[in-house]
């Protein structure tokens, strides 16, 4: 008769947390940070299709590492979370705390379950508020915790040496082009100690703009207006970059951003200080999120860690 | 919403199960009490006073398509508000224009703008204006049994289609049923006499700013001749709703604009009380 091995509770979590930083770190990075105009995040993704950035709600976005079929689950489960928040009582009323917490508790039981492997993921929720000082940043391992985080973040593959390049030159009045260009130059770190530089085809870069007089602040930089932000920062004077900032907000691509205005853009025009007039928004859906539809979901993904 | 929780918090497996990309599939599946179309009413007597909204008007043009609705809603002979507003932006390249009992058609209004996001931010992409207007037609017919009872809501939905690069407008009928209109629509109390107007005065190499005039005069026209509809109120400042969607996305005129167009119709009634004349032959 065999006799059942006995594993102590202390190692059968080592060994599941264990399996799912392993998961996490295969995957490449994602770096959100603070700039003076809200909160922009920036992942080293060369797929147009899968996102690791998207957008949950009017001033909610969701940043994540690690396995892909489990984020993008958690995803759509925070839309239909914040959707159906916002339906039964109002928008406002949709925070990033509560959502963050949803997800530390959903994360947190899956972990502790023994029926369930453990998610491989990492995720942030970033709400941009009326003031920068109203950002708000979390960050939400695998186990369930939830760690609150100001100025800037690194998660995935390479984080520890990501974010402290990140921690050590990162400044809360960074403009737009600046901030683009700090989160690449630390996307470049490899573990190794060597760099790399990243074009833009490799790199998706979304924001979330409190400028925008739209009710919906998430916004994808794609196409001609990333590739002009990383040249003004390849040349980078301070004053050629600030020029091509404001040059570039008000182009909007806004792509799978463009939405719901109207009453909302004319509320939102009257709040904000508004570059933009309350009715001038993106041309037309940027070619990038038109080809996001599902079909094209079943693109290759280097062992399915994104 | 809180009680479905449970006492975990977590999520429930409704909201991780893959699959539909639509609001209302997932709100039919894990909160079927807050859509609209299963309340049941109970038998009541004769017709239910409500606030009722009145008459909206569509006209395309090159490039784009202007949908404008009056301000008034009506609760039997009464006018129950002046500045209601039954215009609505669904999303970034469409807008729902509705008539009838007016807290449903705003409730059904805050379904739809819901859906269309929704599938936006779970797809990655934006529906198709086909599609746009078919969920409509599904949340009508949702609705047929209030319909029954004299709780109708009749939208106007109009559109700029991306991929033929032109505005479009539907209309619907209670039941559900859609269809596709040919340079300009009305619904609505006061839709007889707007039709009438567009009729004479509808173009279709219109200019935005002309099609939009075009709106305003046919809506002039209809509170004219019906007692549910509200011409431009130039004492209080309340004007028509006027919105125009083209390439550029969904724009609202400002007040200031209308009240520019309103005040230069009213300007000319004072010399033709019947408006601007269509030649006879």
């Amino acid at each position: 008769m065999s006799t059942p091995f006995y594993v102590s509770p202390q190692q059968a979590m080592a060994d599941r947390a264990e399996y799912a930083r392993k998961g996490i770190a295969r995957g490449r990075s994602v770096v959100v940070l603070q700039f003076t105009e809200g909160i922009l995040f920036v992942a080293e993704n060369p797929s147009r299709a899968l996102h690791k950035v998207s957008e949950i709600y009017d001033r909610i976005a969701f940043a994540a590492v690690g396995k892909y079929n489990e984020f993008e689950n958690l995803r759509i489960g925070g839309v239909r979370y914040a959707d159906l928040r916002g339906f039964t009582y109002h928008r406002n009323d949709v925070t990033a705390r509560g959502l963050a917490n949803v997800y530390a508790q959903t994360l947190g039981t899956i972990f502790s379950s023994g029926a369930e492997k453990p998610y491989e993921v990492e995720l942030i929720v970033a709400e941009v508020g009326e003031a920068p000082e109203d950002d708000q940043i979390y960050r939400l391992p695998h186990d369930g915790s939830i760690v609150d985080e100001h100025g800037s973040v690194a998660v995935g593959g390479n984080s520890d040496r990501i974010g402290s390049h990140l921690d050590q030159r990162h400044r809360d009045d960074m403009s737009l082009a600046e901030a683009l260009q700090l989160a690449v130059e630390a996307l470049g770190r490899d573990s190794t100690g060597g760099e790399r530089s990243l074009t833009a085809d490799q790199l998706e870069v979304a924001v979330l703009d409190r400028s925008r007089p739209q009710q919906r602040k998430f916004k994808r930089i794609l196409g001609r207006q990333l590739s002009r932000l990383l040249e003004a920062e390849a040349g980078s004077t301070a004053s050629a970059s600030a020029a091509d900032d404001a040059d570039a907000d008000d182009e909007g691509t806004a792509g799978a951003a463009a939405s719901d205005s109207g009453g909302a853009a004319a509320e939102g025009a009257s709040k904000s200080s508004g570059k933009a007039r309350p009715g001038a928004k993106g041309k037309k859906p940027a070619t990038g999120s038109k080809e996001a539809d599902g079909g094209s979901a079943e693109e290759s993904e280097d062992d399915d860690k994104a | 919403m809180e009680a479905k929780f449970g006492s975990t918090g977590r999520l429930p497996a409704a909201f991780l199960t893959p699959g539909s990309s639509s609001f209302m599939d997932f709100l039919s599946e894990h909160a079927p009490e807050q859509l609209p179309g299963r309340r049941q009413l109970p038998p009541v007597q004769g017709a239910i006073e409500a606030p009722h909204g009145t008459t909206i008007v569509a006209a395309g043009f090159p490039g784009g398509v202007v949908l404008a609705g009056d301000r008034r809603a009506t609760m039997g002979n009464m006018i129950a508000q002046r500045d209601i507003e039954k215009v609505f932006p669904a999303d970034e390249y469409s807008a729902v224009g509705i008539a009838g009992t007016a807290g449903l058609a705003v409730e059904m209004v805050k379904l739809f703008q819901l859906e269309l996001e929704h599938f936006e931010k779970v797809e990655g992409a934006q529906l198709s204006l086909e599609g746009k207007a078919n969920r409509l037609s599904t949340m009508i017919r949702s609705n047929l049994g209030m319909a029954m009872q004299g709780l109708a809501v009749v939208p106007l939905f109009v559109g700029y289609d991306v991929d033929r690069e032109k505005g479009r407008i539907f209309s619907y009928d209670v039941t559900g049923g859609r269809s596709e209109e040919l340079g300009f629509a009305a619904v609505g109390s006061g839709s007889v006499f707007a039709r009438g107007a567009l009729k004479k005065l509808y173009r279709e190499e219109l200019t935005e700013q002309q099609a939009a005039t075009v709106t305003v005069q046919a809506l002039y026209d209809a509170a004219d001749d019906d007692s549910a509809t509200g011409g431009p109120d130039i004492a209080r400042r309340i004007y028509p709703v006027v919105t125009v969607i083209t390439e550029e996305g969904f724009k609202r005129l400002t007040e200031a604009e209308v009240s520019e167009i309103a005040r230069a119709i009213h300007e000319g009634r004072l010399q033709h009380p019947n408006g601007p004349q269509a030649p006879v032959l």
